[in-house]
Formats: C-alpha cells, structure tokens, sequence
C-alpha cells in the first residue's frame, strides 16, 4: 500500500491558454507607402503612356465630328436620353447595342492577350488605377518632396507649414478628382453646352451626382487606398495568376545572381556575395510597398520601377544590367540552372533576357486571331449594315373588318427607321396580295399599291397602314404578302413579310 | 487544435480550414474593410429612420421622411396629370380641323381616346371596338354608320347617347313593330325581307321579293330610302351594303321588321369633359371608318 507520490501518474491536459495575449491580428491599418523619385527607361515609358491615357480621357469629349445639321457633333458621346451612342462615323441605336457587347468582349479578350504577351502589363501601366496614383504620387512629389521629405514631414508634429503642406497636396488632389468626374459626364451631353450649364448651376442632377461619386472614388482611391485598391479589391490579379504560365512575362528578382546579398564589398568573403548590395533601392520606390526579392506575388502589377532602380544601380557598381528584370519562369530556371553548373559569372555574362519569342507562341496568336476575327466581323457588320430598317405589326384586334362593299380590311402598324443623320423619303409598297391596296392616313389617304413616306432624319416613323382586298381574290386565309420600302434614289431596301386575314370561307 | 499550423510557403499561420490540400491563410483583413462594415451599420440605422422599417403593432414605422411607393405612384400620376393639362385645355378650345393639323396633338388625342375608349366604351363595343353581332352593339372599325361618321357626328353621338330617354339632345329614332303591332301580317313581313336581302344581292326569293317591294315603298323607304341607302339623321341604316347589324338571315331579317331591336346608348356628357369626349370621337373616328 506503499505507493510513492513518484509512481502515481501525473494528468497532462492539452490546452492552450485562451487569453495568451499573443492572438493574431484581425485587423492590419494600412501602412503608409513613400515610393522613391526613380527614372530610366520603364519610368520614361510609363509617363508617356500616363499623359496619353489621361490626354485620351480628358480631351476626347471636346473633340469634334461633323455629322451635318441633324446629329450632334461630338466624335464620342453616349446620348442615352436620346438612346443613341455616337463613335466618330458609326452611330449605334439601341437595337444594335450588340455592338458595344462586341467592344467589351473585344476588351476582355484583349486583356487575355496582353496578359499572355506581356504579363500584367495593364495593371502596371495602362490601369486607371496606377495611372491616377502614379499621378497624385506626382504631386505629393512636386508639392511636399521626395520620400525621405515626406517620411520626415509626417514624422513631424503638425505644424503651419505642415498644414501648408498637407493641405496644398489634397487641394490639388481634389481638384484632380473634380476633373476627372468632370471630364467623365462630357462624354454623355455636348460638353460645351454642359460645360456651361455645370459652370451656371443649371446642369442635371445626374451630372453634379456623377461628379460628386466619381470626385470621391478619385479622390480616395487614388489618394487614399492606392495599393489597397489593387490587393484587396481588384479581382484581376486573381484572375491573372490563373493565366500565367512558364512563359509568361513577370518582374523577377534573379536570384541566383543576387544571393546571397550583403552590403559590406570590401570586407573579407565578400567575394562569395552575389551581385545584390542590399541597397533596397528596389523596395525603396516601389509604389505597392513589397520586397520583389521576396519573389513573385500578388500585390506586384508589375510596374517595372524596381527595374529602372536596380539598373541604376548595377551601373553604378559596374556589374550587368537585370539582376532585376523581366523574365519568365523558364529563362530564370534556365539561368538558375546555368549559374549551378557553369558558375555565376558565366551564367550572368550569358543571362537569358525576355524577348519577341515571348510575345510569338501558339497562346498569344489564339488570342490575337479570336480578338482580330471579332474586331474585323465588328467592322464588316458595322460598315455593310443597313440604316433602314421596316418593321410591322398586324393589328391583333380586330384582325380584320368587313367594310359596307363586301371587302376586308386589315390595319397594320408600320414602323420605318431612318438611322441616317438626314431626312429620307422612301418607296412603301405592297408585295403580293393581287387585288390588294392601301392608305395610311395622314400620309397617302388615297388607296393605292405603293406611296412615299418622308421619314425625319434619325427617327421612327411609325404609322397606320390600312390595306384592302375583296375575299374572293384570296387563294388563301391568311394570304401571305410583303411590305417592301426602299429609299427613293438610294440603294437601301428593306422587306417584311406579313399577312391578310380573312373570315374564313 | 493546440498546434499552429504555419504554412511552409509564406510562414503565416492558416485558420485549419483545408479544402482538397487548399489551405486558408489567416491573414488579417485590412482595417478599411472593418470601417466599411461600420459604416454600413450606420446607413442601416439612418435607412431605418428614414424610410418605413420596423413593423410596429398596428401599422409599420412610417419614416421620418414620410416616403412610401404609394405616394411615389400618386406623385408620378399628378405629373402625367399636370402634363395633359395643356394638351386637354387646346383639344377643348381647338376645332376637329385645327386638331389634326397639329400632329402631336392629334396623335395625342388618339392616344389617350384610345385609353378612354378602353375605360367606358369597350364594356359593350369591345376592346377592339369591333361591337357584338349577337347583342346587336356596332362595330366601329368599319364604313358604316348609324348617326354619321364624321369626326363631329361621333362627337355628338357620344355626347347625348342613343335613345337614352334622358339626353333630349340624344339620337333618337324609333322602327315602328310591323309584327307584334299587327301592322304587317307574317307573310308580307316575309315577302318585304326578301325585297330587303335583294337590295344587298344577298340570296333570295325573287317572287316574294317582287311582292314585298310595294310593302317596302310604302313602310320603309321613307327612313331606309328607295333603293336602301339609309338615313342617318333618322339613325336608318343602310340595307343595300354587305353589314347587317343584327344579321342577314332572311329570319333575322324578318325578326328586325316584326319587332325591332333597337340600339341605346348612355349620354357621356354627363360623365366626361369635352377633350375627353372629343379625345373618343378622334379615336372612333381614326379607327379606319371615319368620315
């Protein structure tokens, strides 16, 4: 009965203390990004393709398209009161919508095409997004300095000049913002015209309201989220990781050149240190606040900075351009696997640089052929298509009248469309229907086979067309005839088939 | 769960989810995103005090701002309302003549006659105003018409009705009962229907018919005319054409003479203003068969 307290067995819980204090994080502020001033060759590229997108978007509106008195003479506008969408020489009706369908399928595509040519491209260059950050990144530069300046003055306590500062920075941001809701509404009105009505106080709602919501988005999304917007929001750097592939084109730190780093060139075993002098210049200026020497990841679009920042700086300690670059995954395990074998200088002398074999491969083809054969079907539609159309309702109620003389009488109602920016007379006749003849009140009162019709330019003229046959002609009920219009000294026609009720003998 | 489970990749614990060897990372959200969830909680709040919300006992929470989609409905019909108005005071002041020749005013009157038409008319002469055989309501689609086809006849018409007994302006005719007042016997009714169908070329006995003719002469052609064509001051319809109101069997025929069946109408003075009766006539009149 002698059992020492060392024999009897101890109870181990497996519990983790609920309050450890040490829980993770549910919620991460957003940390404020400096990106430092930076040039070279994508820098360059990225500010001519910066002011040519925003050259695009705000002067579009106030450019101008003759289209003869009876149509609006801006080359693009979107009149979505008067249903029509005006694009230089096409005119689009609501009907045709399929069109504008066509343009974004066209869109989507093109996206896919990029991607698979030139990676992400658009999100790096072409994206509202980085266009506008790139642009108010510009002015905080202008206005306050470059990212030390910055760092420092937002370290400081606030202060006149501070506030000075501050405020001219988000004045001038926020007057960005009112021209770019600005510039958005000239796309849907005459912009001289709204121009003034928006200046005099007296434009739509709609457009003040368009210019308020568009004015915030700016102003937030490019001041005040920037990153965040493409991290957290976009759902497009999804969508792009599923479209890479070993060929793709991304901003790649090499690392099998750049390992291991180090700073220190003159002390002792600095000659096993890879060409990498930790200098961070690359993290320095870039826009989305990564390391690219971490590797490929999603909030990278790729804008190439740290390209332009790394250059720089291999010039300066005299070692070979691209130990940040694009590649592709296949180039770098080809150069990494060269650097294995052969040793880092050869492989660096002989480093596989991306080239037009990326952009020519049986993927980006495909996508080009799918967005060329759309774009060019677009193009015969759009060129071949009618600006006449006919269409035509028989009456459901009554479907036929017995007059006084013995013969039948059906009412239709006509529509002809003159999608043409000038006033048109066209030939409407009967097809068919031996025996038969019309009126349409209001426009040929007497009865007849054929009449013309002036239709206004770009309009609708609907009206009611009464045609009459005695019964007896009939071979049979319903007897099928044809309305047929064409223009009067044109080549256009139009045809519909219809038919003439009858009691039933 | 004791252990943390860090994925190998990106060192960053995952939540344990796991989904065909997919692993949910357990990254903190972005503090915005929590702002957004706070400030939808505060529009919830103002929505709810504004707009109508919570059910209460007896009715819901009305809204501070008092809105409801039956007033939103209200609203937009005043508006229709106000915007007929000018239409409504020029097709009262206007002529027929000077209404159609102003397009939008005439295709306006037309449309809403149309809309009127469906209201109090199509009760009896159908949707299609194509009228009843059977019950003995005209078709107003066709060439044929009792009390006249112009624009200004259908409009007085309207105005007082048909043999109503209330409107002294109103249509008013009477065909005496050649049958049931014994003013005919059965066989000259016969013989007079038969000269009727002959009028039209419909199918009928010639020798009856040669009979009836003097019976015709001296009782009907004084309202239906010698040769049929009708009358329509005196509302006498037109015998020699291809419509029959009440039918073109020779007993229906012979049923009308014996006892006629004899069409009323309400007054709508009584009931619509001028423009919308105007609005009817205009509708009644584009119909196909106006004069």
């Amino acid at each position: 009965m002698s059992v020492s307290s060392k024999d009897k067995p101890v109870a181990q819980y497996e519990v983790e203390a609920v309050n450890r204090g040490k829980a993770p994080k549910l919620y991460k502020g957003r940390e404020p990004i400096y990106p430092r001033r930076v040039s070279g060759r994508f820098r360059t590229l990225k500010w001519w393709i910066m002011g040519v997108t925003l050259a695009i978007y705000y002067i579009t509106p106030w450019l101008r398209w003759d289209r003869g008195p009876y149509a609006p003479d801006q080359l693009v506008l979107v009149d979505l009161a008067g249903r029509r969408f005006f694009m230089g020489p096409i005119e689009i009706w609501p009907q045709e919508f399929f069109y504008v369908a066509g343009l974004l399928i066209m869109a989507g595509i093109g996206l896919f095409l990029v991607t698979s040519a030139v990676g992400r491209a658009w999100c790096g260059y072409a994206c509202p997004q980085t266009v506008w950050t790139d642009l108010f990144i510009w002015v905080e530069r202008l206005v306050i300095g470059d990212r030390n300046t910055r760092i420092k003055l937002d370290n400081q306590p606030w202060s006149l000049k501070k506030a000075r500062l501050k405020g001219t920075v988000h004045g001038i941001w926020l007057i960005i913002a009112v021209a770019t809701g600005g510039a958005w509404i000239f796309y849907f009105a005459d912009a001289p015209t709204l121009l003034a009505q928006f200046i005099r106080g007296d434009a739509p709602m709609a457009a003040y309201v368009t210019v308020a919501i568009l004015t915030f988005t700016t102003y937030t999304l490019g001041g005040l989220m920037r990153e965040q917007v493409c991290t957290y929001m976009c759902p497009w750097p999804r969508i792009q990781a599923a479209m890479m592939d070993e060929h793709s084109l991304t901003v790649t730190y090499n690392d099998w050149r750049g390992e291991p780093r180090g700073r220190h060139r003159k002390r002792e075993g600095a000659d096993t240190l890879g060409d990498c002098i930790d200098c961070n210049a690359c993290v320095a200026v870039c826009p989305a606040g990564i390391d690219i020497r971490d590797g490929q990841q999603l909030p990278c679009i790729t804008c190439a900075l740290c390209i332009d920042a790394c250059d720089d700086v291999m010039d300066k300690i005299g070692k070979r351009r691209g130990l940040i670059g694009y590649a592709t995954l296949k180039d770098y395990a080809q150069n990494t696997a060269r650097a294995k074998t052969e040793g880092l200088d050869v492989a660096r002398s002989a480093q596989v640089l991306p080239g037009w074999r990326q952009v020519f491969r049986p993927r980006v083809f495909l996508y080009f052929g799918l967005w060329g054969a759309i774009g060019l079907a677009m193009l015969f539609a759009v060129t071949t298509r009618d600006r006449l159309d006919l269409s035509v309702a028989h009456d459901r109620n009554p479907r036929f009248v017995q007059l006084s003389d013995g013969s039948i009488r059906n009412g239709y109602t006509v529509k002809i469309l003159n999608m043409r920016a000038e006033p048109r007379t066209f030939d409407f006749g009967l097809v068919g229907l031996p025996g038969g003849e019309m009126w349409a009140p209001g426009i040929n009162d007497e009865p007849a086979r054929r009449f013309a019709v002036p239709v206004a330019p770009d309009t609708v003229r609907e009206f009611r067309v009464f045609v009459r046959a005695e019964p007896d002609g009939l071979e049979r009920v319903p007897k099928p005839f044809t309305f047929r219009t064409f223009e009067i000294g044109g080549r256009e026609q139009s045809e519909t088939a219809a038919v003439f009720e009858a009691p039933t003998p | 769960m004791s252990k943390k489970d860090i994925d190998d990749a990106t060192g960053i614990e995952t939540t344990g989810h796991e989904w065909d060897g997919l692993k949910e990372l357990n990254n903190p959200l972005p503090r915005w995103w929590l702002y957004i969830l706070y400030a939808t909680i505060i529009w919830a709040i103002g929505y709810m005090i504004l707009y109508p919300s919570i059910p209460l006992i007896n009715q819901g929470w009305p809204g501070v701002l008092g809105w409801s989609s039956r007033g939103d409905v209200a609203q937009e019909l005043d508006g229709v309302a106000e915007s007929r108005k000018a239409f409504d005071a020029r097709i009262a002041a206007l002529s027929f003549d000077e209404i159609r020749a102003d397009p939008a005013l005439f295709n306006y009157a037309q449309r809403s006659g149309a809309s009127a038409f469906k209201l109090v008319c199509s009760q009896c002469h159908g949707s299609g105003a194509v009228g009843d055989q059977e019950l003995g309501y005209p078709n107003l689609n066709d060439d044929a018409w009792l009390w006249g086809g112009t624009m200004d006849a259908i409009y007085h018409t309207i105005s007082h009705g048909v043999r109503n007994g209330v409107d002294p302006a109103a249509r008013n005719s009477v065909m005496p009962a050649y049958g049931t007042l014994g003013i005919l016997t059965a066989a000259q009714i016969a013989d007079t229907a038969h000269h009727v169908l002959s009028l039209s070329g419909l199918d009928h006995d010639g020798a009856a018919a040669a009979r009836g003719t003097d019976i015709y002469m001296t009782q009907c052609a004084a309202c239906h005319g010698p040769d049929g064509a009708g009358n329509p001051i005196l509302g006498a319809p037109r015998l020699s054409d291809a419509l029959w109101l009440y039918g073109a069997s020779h007993a229906q025929v012979v049923a009308q003479i014996s006892n006629p069946r004899l069409g009323v109408m309400p007054p709508w003075a009584e009931r619509f203003d001028e423009a919308t009766r105007k609005k009817l006539a205009i509708y009644v009149h584009q119909l196909g068969g106006g004069q």
